[in-house]
């Protein structure tokens, strides 16, 4: 809430600096006395989860950069050299290798707090979108990290996922080589993997500069759907109300992260990538990492053309519009009702699409031939096509038709209205 | 408790990762074998890592480097020769020796006289182990085609880790008749697709511990599996101490400031 700033600077370098640069006003606007509704619930805190991660993969991200060598000799050995011979080595690279894995289960229960309680409507579309940026420009940050340890997931991993650019028509050769640096991923793409890697976190943060920023206009959503209307009654300050609740919420996280880190640091990563990356030998099976499952499971659904779209590439676009379907989600859904508490039909079917995006995940593991829980005949190729048929329906018709042909529970009159229970 | 839920939610989708590890070859799964090190307070049983050093030394390190591995690591935090009188592992004399009894050769190829010619010397603590083949095409070439793997991370690159070279090492029996094997192959049910070029390394009484513990099969190849275990993942002991600290500290830090919140929180309606 873009309001009058109660910001009054006190001693005289304050004043003298807040007529020149007023940097301390726009903290204290921004982060102390900032207006927040009354009734958060705690998934109202991946938000602070998600910056301390951020800082938390710069920093230890850094350090790494500090003792990793980007060459295809010599990256593999080097990773161990970091676990083994650097000074608490160990600890940073799995802080670095399991930080980006709870950067992502936060980012998702983020994103999955954003779909239930409608924050991506009007008037926080853009900072919606901006969201969805900062999750594309995470998951090539991601996609790219993976690939520096140069174990034989990382190689493999890299030539499956950059071989799909080779499926686009006519251009699809040339960029794929033009990406590689080369005529394969080796030398040139393992460096420029590196380079890039260093550089999107700091875009990322980049991002969500103007991703808070958007968020400070109209200020937080909250679990009603309802504007604040009335500051002094609705809001609460920042600080030091949410100060402390999202201070709770984090160190909690970072409890169960510390358990991830020190007593089970590669429990989320595969054995194969502890050998190192061999060009002549393909593992068994190549997986990515579990954050990408789902949409593994959707390029791999697409086993069909679809007039001039071959299979293949029909994966790839099929892959890349679960994505990009986000960008235009507040266009889709045409309730006005923001909160799913008040859409009693439109709830039931979110919570399926939380299960259909959960199963994708499963059906990315799973090799698409085996069968379902072992049921004859019931491949798990048959449950991807038929979840990510509900991945797509969910946005172009369930949201769109709901939205004028459902009738919402009424809401309350205000968040104080209803924080008093006299709605 | 909605933070318990929020918790419950988030190892969901963590537990999302374990069936990505589940895909797994059509090889027998091994046993879950009950290890010293295993668990959030497991240590290294130093005894068994050292006994399995020997059984490295006398028998793995014909075919299998250790590449990762220097001497000095031995007696370095949590290593098997970790002896208080030497807190750099440079100066323990025991790993000292064991450098030593490697005899004079060149350590490494790059370590050049002043006439140029490569250094042969005795070993110091900091130098790697030996590997026994100068190359991948020497290796393939002295054991039938395949190539014996390093064995630094033998024990993360596999999954089910320790259970798995127990079981593979212990796993040895007589090819059942429709097996498929090509000469110098021999059959183990835990290898992915049965046919393994080693030989099965191991058998009762091949040597002699030094510690006069009997040497079975099963008690070597425990050992041997111990000594693997910790080559790696040397800093495991160091690991989960200071995952303990961390998480007492991370506790006492969580329950004050709910206590905090609570506090902050009294007097509002939310």
């Amino acid at each position: 809430m873009s309001g009058h700033s109660t910001y009054e600077p006190k001693t005289g370098f304050t004043r003298w600096l807040d007529s020149r640069l007023p940097i301390v006003r726009l903290g204290w606007d921004s982060f102390v006395d900032f207006p927040t509704p009354r009734n958060l619930n705690y998934w109202w805190t991946f938000g602070g989860i998600l910056a301390v991660f951020l800082m938390i993969q710069i920093i230890t991200g850094i350090i790494l950069a500090m003792h990793y060598v980007p060459h295809e000799a010599m990256a593999f050995e080097s990773v161990e050299r970091i676990r083994r011979d650097v000074n608490f080595g160990w600890m940073i690279q799995s802080m670095h290798a399991n930080g980006a894995a709870f950067f992502f289960v936060a980012v998702y229960l983020h994103m999955f707090r954003g779909l239930y309680y409608g924050s991506y409507k009007a008037p926080r579309e853009i900072l919606w979108i901006l969201g969805v940026v900062i999750y594309l420009l995470m998951m090539a940050t991601a996609f790219m990290g993976y690939v520096l340890p140069w174990g034989q997931m990382s190689y493999w991993g890299a030539m499956v996922i950059t071989n799909l650019i080779g499926a686009l028509p006519f251009v699809g050769d040339a960029i794929r080589e033009w990406l590689w640096g080369g005529f394969s991923v080796g030398q040139t793409t393992l460096n420029r993997f590196f380079s890039l890697h260093y550089l999107l976190p700091f875009i990322i943060a980049g991002v969500v500069g103007l991703h808070i920023w958007a968020l400070h206009v109209p200020g937080n959503g909250n679990p009603l759907g309802i504007e604040v209307k009335d500051t002094k009654k609705d809001a609460l300050p920042f600080h030091p109300y949410y100060t402390v609740k999202d201070g709770f919420a984090i160190i909690v996280y970072l409890m169960i992260f510390a358990i991830f880190v020190f007593f089970m640091p590669n429990v989320l990563g595969h054995a194969d990538n502890f050998i190192e990356a061999n060009p002549l030998s393909t593992p068994a099976h190549i997986v990515p990492e579990w954050y990408f499952l789902p949409f593994y499971a959707i390029l791999r659904a697409i086993t069909f053309d679809i007039g001039p779209i071959d299979a293949k590439l029909g994966g790839v676009l099929a892959m890349f519009g679960a994505i990009a379907i986000l960008f235009v989600l507040p266009w889709l859904d045409t309730s006005k009702v923001r909160s799913m508490r008040f859409r009693p039909l439109t709830r039931w079917f979110f919570i399926f699409f939380v299960l259909a995006a959960l199963g994708l995940g499963w059906c990315g593991a799973k090799n698409p031939d085996d069968y379902v829980l072992g049921m004859e005949g019931f491949k798990f190729l048959y449950l991807a096509q038929f979840l990510t048929l509900y991945y797509f329906a969910y946005f172009i018709v369930i949201l769109p038709v709901l939205g004028i042909v459902e009738k919402p529970k009424e809401r309350p009159a205000s968040i104080e209205a209803a924080v008093l229970g006299n709605a | 408790m909605k933070m318990f839920r929020i918790i419950a939610a988030g190892l969901a989708a963590l537990g999302l990762s374990a069936t990505a590890s589940a895909l797994e070859g059509d090889a027998h799964a091994p046993h879950a074998h009950h290890w010293h090190h295993a668990g959030p307070f497991g240590t290294f049983d130093r005894h068994a890592v050292q006994r399995g050093l020997q059984v490295y030394q006398e028998v793995c390190a014909s075919c299998h480097s250790l590449n990762l591995l220097s001497f000095r690591n031995l007696g370095e935090r949590g290593g098997p020769l970790e002896d208080e009188r030497w807190p750099n592992a440079n100066d323990n004399l025991i790993v000292m020796q064991i450098a030593e009894s490697y005899g004079e050769r060149v350590w490494d190829r790059d370590e050049i006289n002043d006439d140029g010619d490569p250094v042969s010397r005795l070993g110091i603590p900091a130098d790697r182990f030996p590997a026994p083949f100068e190359n991948e095409q020497i290796a393939r070439g002295s054991n039938g085609g395949a190539l014996p793997p390093d064995l630094s991370l033998i024990v993360k690159a596999r999954s089910h880790g320790a259970d798995y070279i127990y079981a593979l090492l212990t796993g040895y029996e007589d090819a059942p008749h429709d097996a498929h094997l090509a000469p110098g192959q021999h059959y183990n049910a835990y290898f992915p697709g049965g046919a393994i070029a080693m030989a099965p390394p191991l058998s009762d009484g091949l040597l002699e511990y030094a510690d006069g513990t009997e040497a079975t099969l099963e008690q070597m190849a425990e050992d041997v599996t111990v000594f693997l275990a910790w080559a790696s993942d040397p800093h495991m002991e160091a690991r989960k101490q200071m995952g303990w600290m961390v998480l007492i500290y991370l506790f006492i830090f969580a329950i004050l400031t709910y206590l905090a919140y609570r506090q902050v929180w009294a007097n509002v309606k939310h």
